[in-house]
């Protein structure tokens, strides 16, 4: 791989001696790293503490996913969805099964989609808390890290309350929704939903003008908005490049039509834009809930679906979705039979993750962990 | 203070009392009934402390409140396996936590915890009183960043040769500064001696503080980077060195290293306490004269716990610099602001003494 970098003292005449001699060293970050974010393994090139090229090795997670949703019917594959990007559980299975619904022609009533909505926002909030509370731990603060976890506690109780798991929800089904929301959901989450925006700026007095930190991210791994488009990189991310490029807004799906919301933008695509625009979604994320939580209508919450599932030969069918860290889809072929033909996914992490060598090139190795905070990756779902 | 020692003497007569404050014995003292505990109820201290500002309990299993938390700590690192890599460079990799808590223990024998007891023959609040204290100190402190060079260096681990490389880097960038630092003091005390300065303040009827408010902060932030806390905590940053130069360390050695840094606070601590806090002095001494029946290590102590605390609150509260930031602040801002504050410092001494006429 050739690199854009320049070496410190340059060959500007000043001869070969010790002082211009730098030896490079090759550095493993990872797989067993603590700001891998997982099992992300990056071999890279360095001089001194200064990045020169870094190569992403994936893998260490693989478990075969794409192959085990050919084995299963269409309606069992919902809980392998759960265990790609594990903290955001609630977008892959709206993802998944807006796929199957596409491709079986189901209609989902109102009520259901409401209830979709809300788990998916809410889940958005709780990937973004997540997603905080690394980055920040990555930089050395330390403290926003209990305080997201704390709210991120009250966003998995709700879950806990409606379907009984935490994390791996397998909350939806083709055609609706496994359950009606129990009795007090909406007022529990109501309190959570009023409670939150004060401990947004919480973490944001801690942060947003702290002027480490913004020493640590300003400037930092600037992606420019072109190179964004040329990778595929969506979400937070590409917004934070300044592209205004939001599935919700874009090609709305459920009910994003029935709520009003604003898509934040960043300007310079650095770390800290993109610190703020995930912020900024989250205090979005909350006035989306509000809506829902006041618009959601009575009425059943699974459409009329056949006992077994089986899909038009040949048929096949994409949907994508805006999910906490991106673009997630779920591209499936049927053959007639209950079991997809083949199922793959768009996995927004394993998309994002490409633009960290570029991000990373000349960097420091403290930027790098900045960098890969910022890319917001799960590597449950970059390896499938 | 004085009486109670006094009737210890009558007691005990004049042999066995003189010989059970010799120095030996005092430094048996403070080692083991001072310094050792206090640095591991500094852990705990700070767990709590740290926990209370997260919005957690820290630790309360063991023993009431969790009071008993530090024993269990120092059994379990005492019974660990004592790890020693294959491809470590064995005499350095033994040497280096010693290089480390060795001399941060030793700089303990020249702060003054409390005043002399003159009456008393030589029965003071401190080990020794060299006439060049603050050189010792300084001196010494130098030292403990040979132990973290060698520890990374000799672990033959990457991260760990990096976190040492930083380390080394970051105490070159801060200690020039913390010296400059400790000349303001210095030259208005015009000693060298710790007891010597905290009487000279006791003399001009104030703490170095006041007059010395620039040399005071730009100590605290090159003690802070000196003792590898946060947000200086590079050599070690374990997002991203993974442990920096103790990586490589288990048990009781990375237990020394554990020691050093927590022992290297409370001397940054005490050392601001001596220098710019009035070390044992009561506040106030004209308007609150009263304050003066609380003994000199009481206050002592509670002045350093300020300094301990706001360590802790630095930890809860900043995130980390990085590499080269960390070094522009030190050679682009505080070097410069300490050179210029002897400047002044020497300007102003002269004017008052009348040297311009």
């Amino acid at each position: 791989m050739t690199s854009p970098f320049v070496q410190p003292f340059g060959d500007e005449g000043l001869g070969d001696n010790l002082l211009n001699r730098s030896e490079e060293m090759e550095l493993n970050f990872g797989p067993q790293h603590p700001s891998t974010h997982g099992v992300l393994r990056l071999k890279l090139k360095v001089d001194g503490e200064r990045i020169i090229d870094c190569y992403p090795i994936i893998g260490y997670l693989h478990r075969g996913t794409e192959k085990l949703f050919e084995l299963h019917p269409y309606f069992q594959n919902v809980p392998h969805t759960d265990r790609m990007d594990y903290v955001a559980a609630a977008t892959n299975n709206l993802a998944y099964v807006g796929a199957v619904e596409k491709l079986m022609g189901l209609v989902v009533p109102p009520r259901a989609s409401y209830i979709r909505v809300l788990l998916c926002e809410l889940q958005r909030i709780s990937s973004h808390l997540l997603w905080l509370a690394t980055h920040a731990i990555d930089i050395g603060a330390m403290t926003p890290f209990f305080y997201t976890f704390r709210e991120r506690e009250l966003i998995l109780d709700l879950f806990e309350e409606y379907c009984g798991a935490r994390l791996t929800l397998n909350c939806m089904r083709p055609g609706g929704m496994p359950h009606d929301l129990p009795v007090g959901w909406i007022e529990k989450c109501r309190v959570f939903v009023d409670g939150f925006l004060p401990r947004i700026d919480e973490y944001e007095g801690l942060l947003t003008e702290n002027r480490i930190w913004k020493k640590r991210t300003v400037g930092v791994g600037v992606l420019d908005p072109q190179v964004a488009i040329d990778y595929g990189i969506t979400g937070p991310m590409l917004r934070g490049s300044g592209i205004d490029w939001d599935m919700r807004k874009t090609m709305p799906y459920e009910v994003y039509r029935e709520v009003q919301f604003d898509v934040p933008l960043g300007k310079n695509g650095d770390t800290y834009d993109r610190y703020l625009v995930r912020m900024e979604e989250m205090r979005q994320s909350n006035r989306i809930l509000r809506q829902c939580l006041d618009q959601i209508p009575e009425g059943p919450i699974m459409a009329k679906r056949p006992r077994v599932m089986k899909a038009v030969k040949d048929g096949e069918v994409y949907h994508g979705i805006e999910g906490p860290k991106g673009e997630i889809g779920f591209y499936i072929v049927g053959d007639g039979t209950p079991n997809p033909y083949r199922c793959h996914v768009r996995a927004p992490s394993f998309i994002n993750l490409q633009s960290v060598p570029e991000l990373c090139k000349g960097a420091l190795i403290a930027d790098l962990v900045a960098i890969i905070g910022t890319t917001d990756i799960v590597l449950g779902e970059v390896d499938r | 203070m004085a009486g109670l020692l006094e009737s210890v003497r009558h007691t005990l007569g004049d042999t066995l009392f003189y010989w059970a404050f010799s120095p030996a014995i005092k430094i048996v003292l403070l080692l083991f009934v001072g310094l050792l505990p206090l640095i591991s109820y500094l852990t705990f201290a700070e767990r709590k402390v740290l926990g209370y500002m997260q919005a957690r309990l820290g630790p309360n299993r063991v023993g009431p409140w969790g009071l008993l938390q530090p024993i269990a700590d120092v059994m379990k690192l005492l019974v660990k396996e004592d790890t020693l890599p294959i491809q470590a460079v064995k005499w350095a990799f033994i040497l280096a936590p010693g290089l480390v808590v060795g001399p941060a223990l030793i700089i303990f024998s020249v702060i003054p915890i409390g005043p002399r007891e003159g009456e008393l023959g030589h029965v003071n609040w401190f080990i020794t009183d060299v006439n060049t204290g603050l050189l010792f100190i300084v001196a010494l402190a130098t030292i403990g960043v040979y132990g973290l060079i060698i520890g990374g260096w000799a672990s033959n681990n990457k991260f760990s040769l990096m976190g040492g490389l930083r380390s080394a880097a970051q105490m070159i960038s801060y200690e020039v500064p913390q010296g400059l630092a400790l000349v303001g003091p210095l030259m208005l005390a015009g000693t060298l001696s710790l007891v010597g300065i905290v009487e000279a303040q006791r003399d001009q009827h104030v703490w170095y503080i006041l007059p010395q408010i620039v040399a005071f902060f730009i100590y605290l932030v090159a003690g802070v980077a000196e003792s590898n806390r946060n947000p200086f905590d590079l050599p070690e940053a374990e997002s991203e060195l993974v442990a920096g130069f103790h990586t490589e360390y288990s048990g009781m050695r990375f237990a020394l290293f554990f020691l050093g840094e927590y022992a290297n606070m409370i001397v940054v601590s005490a050392v601001a306490t001596t220098l710019f806090l009035g070390g044992w002095l009561p506040p106030f001494p004209h308007l609150l004269p009263g304050l003066a029946v609380i003994p000199g290590p009481i206050w002592f102590a509670l002045k350093a716990f300020v300094f301990l605390f706001a360590y802790i609150w630095f930890r809860g509260t900043f995130p980390r610099y990085r590499f080269d930031q960390l070094m522009d602040l030190g050679w682009k801002w505080m070097i410069p602001l300490a050179l210029l504050n002897i400047f002044f410092t020497g300007l102003i001494k002269l004017w008052v003494s009348g040297g311009f006429h």
